[in-house]
């Protein structure tokens, strides 16, 4: 695969030693080029990138509201569209947080309404940016401020929310999920993303050093273990058919995802138990 | 040109903030074992790593990242 070599994102950026969101970004940019025109809900992402009055985009990039990434991302195709430019991408990037919970009307128009235009949720599974705090894409088992583990709690005790099938249910041209431990597939869907008409999501798996516990330098280590566990599934549907795009060859036990983060270390056997029968049910259905 | 908003118009300006200092662990390439993979160059958060595997150490915040992605090794870390 020819990987662009230019660079869209500028170093001195605030994000944490290790910063999963900034490598998939980068690696998204790459891939969209120059012509490119981003939107940014609140979140990781915006504040690490745009400490006031620096920046590290080198495209023209809009700060939203949590809520209306989806909603402004429109406005811009419309008004590009208005202008007779046609040959400028449109992307909103948003976190786990500004997609699954506060942002997902907003959203959920944007796809509805059909425009142009390539959404990209960088999920790091909770609200990091304020301090950990439980989002709809938390895993079950994770411990966050607001779903501590401790004598009346083992962690967050629902199921992650399934955004990319909601997402899929609107019958959208393009869905698919990756991470960024598997930059070539990534890339490959967002160029996708790129090149097909109408409304695609993409939502990016990427682990947070500082909001799951664990070493800086494992950030990719984490999400190859999602993936290989059958944690995070790869996957596309365009326009309408599904694709696995990545099978592990032989499946891991989820305890060594879990285990090798600090958020699940107090579960019991008997969550971790529950956790890897969801996996296995899950993975069984689509042969994984 | 009217500013609405709070406006940024240099772009990539962020590059004034020099993240290196916050290092504590300095990553050392061997370019004699890089076997030209591209994994470090990838994975970097900060983007700092060029074509031709020249670390910027303005900005290298020593994650290790491309040291723990390096299939030969090559990338070792170094306290500072």
């Amino acid at each position: 695969m020819d990987i662009p070599e230019k660079e869209f994102l500028a170093p001195g950026h605030r994000a944490c030693a290790g910063c999963g969101a900034t490598i998939g970004v980068r690696l998204a940019l790459k891939m969209l080029g120059e012509n490119t025109v981003a939107v940014s809900a609140t979140g990781c992402l915006e504040v690490i990138t745009t400490p006031y009055p620096e920046t590290s985009w080198k495209i023209p990039w809009i700060h939203v509201a949590f809520e209306n990434a989806g909603a402004v991302a429109s406005g811009v195709e419309r008004a590009l569209k208005a202008q007779g430019k046609d040959d400028v991408t449109v992307v909103a990037f948003a976190g786990d947080g500004g997609t699954a919970d506060i942002g997902l009307q907003s959203l959920s128009g944007a796809m509805e309404r059909g425009h142009n235009l390539i959404y990209i949720c960088y999920d790091n599974e909770a609200y990091m940016n304020t301090g950990v705090q439980r989002s709809g894409a938390t895993p079950y088992g994770a411990s966050t401020t607001t779903s501590p583990h401790g004598k009346e709690s083992f962690g967050e005790n629902k199921p992650k929310k399934n955004i990319p099938m909601i997402m899929a249910a609107h019958g959208v041209p393009y869905v698919a999920t990756a991470s960024i431990s598997y930059p070539e597939d990534f890339m490959k869907k967002v160029q996708k993303a790129k090149e097909i008409e109408g409304p695609a999501y993409i939502h990016l798996h990427q682990p947070c050093t500082t909001g799951w516990g664990y070493d800086p330098s494992k950030t990719i280590e984490l999400g190859r273990l999602a993936v290989e566990t059958g944690s995070w599934l790869l996957y596309e549907i365009e326009e309408g058919e599904f694709k696995i795009t990545y099978r592990p060859l032989e499946r891991k036990p989820v305890n060594v995802y879990l285990e090798a983060q600090k958020r699940f270390k107090h579960l019991a056997d008997k969550e971790k138990e529950k956790i890897q029968n969801y996996v296995d049910q899950v993975c069984a259905e689509l042969k994984i | 040109m009217t500013s609405v908003g709070a406006t940024v118009k240099e772009p990539g300006s962020s590059v004034k903030n020099k993240t290196g200092s916050w290092r504590t662990f300095k990553p050392i390439l061997d370019k004699e074992k890089c076997i030209d993979c591209v994994n470090c160059i990838l994975f970097c958060p900060e983007g700092c790593i060029n074509k031709d595997y020249d670390i910027d150490y303005d900005y290298c915040k020593g994650c290790g990242i491309c040291a723990e992605e390096c299939p030969v090794e090559a990338i070792k870390m170094e306290r500072e």
